[in-house]
Order: structure tokens, then C-alpha cells, then sequence
């Protein structure tokens, strides 16, 4: 593998044992960066069982996929998992580490960070290499979306980053691409056991996945209750839109936490993103101002969110949700 | 049960973005005047998450923080809650934005106090919204972490935590010493009484320096650097759609959705 520079992405699988899209923008973007310097990008995935999902990813512009499959590991054992991904790191010596800004990279990020003495940079909405001084210029949101930061990764040190979703663009698959699979042993493979896992619920979201959806429609306090919330979910169902929420409605328990959006939440960024009855503070916005346009409906004209959205309607959701849904249903007809 | 809580002063995070300004030279946020900075709402979830453990089963909590000696605001408001000892590490000369020098000094801390059973810090800072602090010193501790807790609950001197993820629920047990870093869904954290407030007025803090937890940190600091940081503008010019009454107006707003649809 000599001095060739290279790129190593934490793969995550989603339920449909497929990579996920975010892992695919991670690819896309890491093959953008390679190409600057004629590196090579590597995929991690770590797997209980299927291995034939690698596969697919080479078509996506993989070079090396690592497989660790061991029936023991499940992806809610962080302990196990960092050990596994900083071992890869060790064989695999990247100049940079991209995973998603995911539950899973959130921990395993800081942890493999500090056992590499790597730089680590989290929620990165853009990661571009300096070829003058080569290295990789990371740039983050920060204080609630306020503002950016734009940081450099030390010389010779590897670079570990989280990214954001819809930071980078996946690549289509190309047929006949050529590519190497390394089966990592799993000897070294040592299930954690100080941390028990005693419980992992997985929701199954109705319909289109937040993540995926290229229409939101999302709803705030000014809904007042778990009945706006059937009048959202009515408007999206003819949208064919997904459901989201800010803090309120979650605290208050209309609706489960999962259908968050905003700092705490899931960070989106669909075509089109109706905000129904929300007020626009900082921290639901930095969720979702990567949306194409922005709609708000609220009764009163100087909330917030009217200055971040691209139409307005000053309303009662109440009146005027009941005619979205007539008009808006007439022309899917 | 002997608890340590890692709490943070920041910038009030409900500052209105008109009152947001930056200073290109320095790279740096310029403290607004009149809004004194607050203790991370993350970590009062923290200190109440202590607090609950502590009524429940007694013991001690002890808050340390990093910063300026002389801004004690995060650790008095946690001392007037219900916390029992305060330190405040000197760290005026670190980088706001490197997680292994922060994670670093506060470990030394907690090896500087000695004994303990859990340490708890919020999820992330309300002002560079890294998460990694925890994650760090439980690295640089050897001790297991769950991040991000819901629930904690303490039987038989094991910890059952809960914890909501972006897809579900998880509830992990482990045993201590141990790092939990708590969210949001903990609650609501308690306001301090009129009591709380007189009783931690009186209370002393303990001053500490880098030379007292070891100076050592360039083990560890300065890994990436800060080139840039500019405030981003999230507004958009807004169309507000009229009309003779409501439903004229909506119907207007339906067509301009479904065109965007189309697209």
C-alpha cells in the first residue's frame, strides 16, 4: 500500500442491510478529495453477518473494502466497535477518517481520536484538501448555526471527521468497477462486556424516513396538540412528505422523540420544508436551513421563522391547512 | 454515591442573532454587554441528574469546571441547586475548540479529587456543540461511557441508563466508576431555591491552576487549528402570500407548493 494517501470511511448499514445513503455521500465525497491528491478510499463495514453489501460499494468508488464480521457485534456496542475501527485505522494508515455525524460517530469519533492522538473534527458540513500545504480544511457549524468554523488538520497526523447529512454528494454506481475486499481476522475482535447492552428498540418509522424525504412537512407548539399533528400528517400523506417536529411537541409527548429536527434532533435538508406553527428559534433552525425553499404558516407575522423562510402565510394553521390539503389533493388527482 | 459534574459557562444560546458578532481578527465570539454567559443548559441537566441520584441514595456531588477564576456563575448556580463542593480549573489559555486539552485538564481534576463512583457532564456545550468531552475523558480515565442518557437509575450499585437514539430507544447497564453524558430528555433541571442561592453564596470554591492537575497538556492540545470564523446568516428574504381572507391566500400557497413539488 506504500506512501499512497488515503481515505478510510466508517460504514454504516441500515435495516435493509444496504449501506446508507449517508455512508454513500461519505464515498462520493471521498473519492472527490482522493482524486485531488491520486489516493485511494477504503470502506470500512463491520458486520454481524451479511458480507455481500461490500460489494456493492466498490461500484460506488471503493478501492479497498475491510470486512470485520464477527456474529457478536452489534452496532450499539461503541466500546467494541471503536476498538475494532482504530485497529483498521492502525493497518489501514488513512491521512483522513470520515464516518456520518450518526449516533455511532458522535462516540466513536472522540474516543478513536484520542487512542489514534488524532485531530478530530465533528458536524462538518464541508471537508476540502489544501494542496499547497496538504492538508484537509474542515468547516462546522457552530453556537446553534450562528456561525462557521473553518479548520485546518495538523501535518502528518491523521484526521478523523464527522459529517453532516446532504454534505456530499454520493456517487451513481458504476458496473464492472474494479476493486479489493480484506477480511479483517476477527481474532483481535473482543466483545466489550463492562458496558451491557440490555435493550435496543429500533422504531420503524411510518412511511418516508426523515433522512430521505425530499418534502418535510414539520410542525411546532402553535399546533397545541396531537390533533395538528393528524391535520400534518393528512397534507404530507397527499405530499408524499415525511413528518417532523421541533422540541415542543416532543417534550409535550404529541409526538415520539425520532420525529425531532433541530440540534438535538436530525438535521435535514430537503427540496421543500413546510413549517407549520413554529416559531424559529436558532436551535430547530440550524436542523433544517440546508432545506431548497422554506415555507411558514403562523398566525403571528413577526415570529422568526418568517425570516428564515423563502414564502410566508400569516394564519391560523387551522384554516389554513384544510385548504392545503382540498387544493393540493385536487392536483394529485 | 460519590458524583463529579463536568459544567461549562458558555454563551446564553437564546442570545437573539442580532446581538451575535464576531471578531475576524481574533477568530472569536465578542461577549455581548449586559448578557452575562450562563451555565450550559446541557450540564444543569447534568447537575439535576446528580441531584436525583443523591436524594435518592445520598452521597456527594462535586462540580468542576474549566475557565476564567473570576467568572463563577455555571458553579454557583450549581452549587445553589444542591451541588456540595465547587473547583474551578484556571484554563484561560485553551483553545475554545479543542476537545483533548479540555478533556485532558478535567480528567487530571478528577484524578486530583481522588475517589469517586460516576462522573456526569451535558451531551455538548451550547457554544461550539462538539459532544466529545465526555467521550474524551472516559478515553483518557479508562472508565465505560454512555452518552447522551435519558435515564439513570442506580440498583445494587450498578447503572441502568437509558438512552434515546435518532431510531429508537437503547437502556445499557454497567457498572462503576463510569461516564454518563445526559440529553435533553432528562427533563427539566431544577431552579434553585432562594435558600439554594444564599446557602452556595457563602460557599468556597476551590481555585485550581494547570500546575496543580500537571502540566502536561501539549501532550494532548493543538491538533487542529482554527483558520477561520464568520457568522452565517440563515435568513432568506420572505414572500408573504396575501389574500382577500385565508383560504384565498392558501390556495395561492398551495400552488406555489405544488410547483416546487414539481421541480
Amino acid at each position: 500500500m506504500g506512501t499512497e494517501k488515503r481515505i478510510l470511511v466508517i460504514g454504516e448499514i441500515d435495516h435493509g442491510n444496504k449501506l446508507t445513503s449517508l455512508t454513500q455521500e461519505l464515498l462520493g465525497g471521498a473519492r472527490k478529495l482522493a482524486e485531488q491528491f491520486a489516493g485511494s478510499v477504503d470502506l470500512l463495514v463491520i458486520t454481524a453477518g451479511n458480507q455481500e453489501l461490500a460489494w456493492d460499494s466498490i461500484c460506488r468508488g471503493v478501492d479497498h473494502v475491510y470486512v470485520v464480521a464477527h456474529p457478536g457485534i452489534t452496532l450499539c456496542d461503541v466500546e467494541t466497535i471503536t476498538s475494532v475501527a482504530s485497529e483498521v485505522c492502525k493497518q489501514a494508515q488513512p491521512a483522513l477518517c470520515l464516518m456520518g455525524q450518526t449516533d455511532l460517530g458522535r462516540d466513536i469519533a472522540p474516543r478513536m481520536a484520542a487512542r489514534l492522538e488524532a485531530g478530530l473534527c465533528m458536524d462538518c458540513t464541508d471537508v476540502s484538501y489544501e494542496p499547497e500545504q496538504d492538508r484537509f480544511v474542515q468547516t462546522r457549524p457552530t453556537y446553534g448555526g450562528k456561525a462557521m468554523a473553518v479548520l485546518a488538520s495538523g501535518p502528518g497526523k491523521l484526521q478523523i471527521d464527522t459529517v453532516r447529512a446532504k454534505s456530499m454528494t454520493p456517487l451513481d454506481c458504476e458496473q464492472g468497477r474494479a476493486g479489493e475486499k480484506i477480511f479483517v481476522s476477527d481474532d483481535h475482535v473482543q466483545v466489550d462486556t463492562k458496558v451491557k447492552l440490555l435493550n435496543c428498540e429500533r422504531i420503524h418509522e411510518e412511511g418516508i424516513r426523515l433522512e430521505d424525504a425530499k418534502i418535510i412537512v414539520a410542525g411546532g407548539g402553535g399546533l397545541g396538540g396531537q390533533q395538528g399533528f393528524q391535520m400534518l400528517r393528512d397534507l404530507a400523506h397527499i405530499l408524499n412528505a415525511a413528518v417532523g417536529a421541533t422540541r415542543v411537541p416532543v417534550d409535550e409527548k404529541w409526538v415520539p422523540h425520532h420525529m425531532e429536527i433541530g440540534q438535538t434532533g436530525k438535521i435535514v435538508s430537503p427540496d421543500l420544508y413546510v413549517a407549520v406553527g413554529i416559531s424559529g428559534a436558532t436551535q430547530h433552525i440550524t436542523g433544517c436551513s440546508g432545506s431548497g425553499k422554506i415555507v411558514a404558516i403562523n398566525k403571528d407575522p413577526d415570529a422568526n421563522i418568517f425570516r428564515v423562510a423563502d414564502y410566508g402565510l400569516v394564519a391560523d394553521y387551522k384554516e389554513a391547512l384544510p385548504v392545503l390539503i382540498e387544493k393540493l389533493g385536487e392536483k394529485v388527482r | 454515591m460519590e458524583i463529579i459534574v463536568c459544567v461549562k459557562q458558555v454563551l446564553d444560546p437564546d442570545l437573539p442573532p442580532m446581538k451575535f458578532s464576531i471578531d475576524l481578527r481574533k477568530n472569536c465570539v465578542i461577549p455581548p454587554e449586559g448578557m452575562p454567559p450562563v451555565m450550559n443548559p446541557y450540564d444543569a441537566l447534568a447537575v439535576e441528574a446528580a441531584l436525583r441520584i443523591k436524594e435518592q441514595l445520598g452521597g456527594k456531588i462535586t462540580v468542576i469546571s474549566l475557565g476564567d477564576p473570576s467568572k463563577e456563575e455555571a458553579v454557583r448556580k450549581a452549587l445553589a441547586m444542591g451541588a456540595d463542593e465547587a473547583v474551578i480549573i484556571s484554563a484561560d489559555s485553551l483553545d475554545e475548540y479543542d476537545g483533548f486539552a479540555k478533556a485532558w485538564l478535567l480528567s487530571k481534576a478528577v484524578k486530583k479529587i481522588g475517589a469517586y463512583d460516576l462522573i456526569l457532564c451535558g451531551r455538548q456545550a451550547a457554544d461550539w456543540d462538539l459532544g466529545v468531552t465526555g467521550s474524551i475523558m472516559a478515553e483518557y480515565l479508562g472508565v465505560p461511557v454512555v452518552t447522551r442518557a435519558k435515564m439513570i437509575e442506580v440498583v445494587d450499585g450498578k447503572l441502568t441508563v437509558e438512552r434515546v437514539t435518532g431510531n429508537g430507544n437503547e437502556t445499557y447497564q454497567l457498572g462503576t466508576p463510569a461516564l454518563i453524558s445526559v440529553s435533553s430528555e432528562m427533563g427539566q433541571a431544577r431552579i434553585p431555591s432562594g435558600w439554594g442561592i444564599i446557602a452556595a453564596a457563602k460557599k468556597q470554591i476551590s481555585q485550581w491552576t494547570q500546575a496543580d492537575t500537571g502540566n502536561d497538556i501539549g501532550k494532548v492540545s493543538g491538533r487542529n487549528d482554527l483558520l477561520r470564523l464568520y457568522a452565517s446568516s440563515q435568513e432568506r428574504v420572505c414572500a408573504f402570500i396575501e389574500g382577500e381572507n385565508t383560504i384565498e391566500a392558501a390556495t395561492r400557497l398551495a400552488e406555489i407548493i405544488a410547483d416546487i413539488g414539481k421541480r
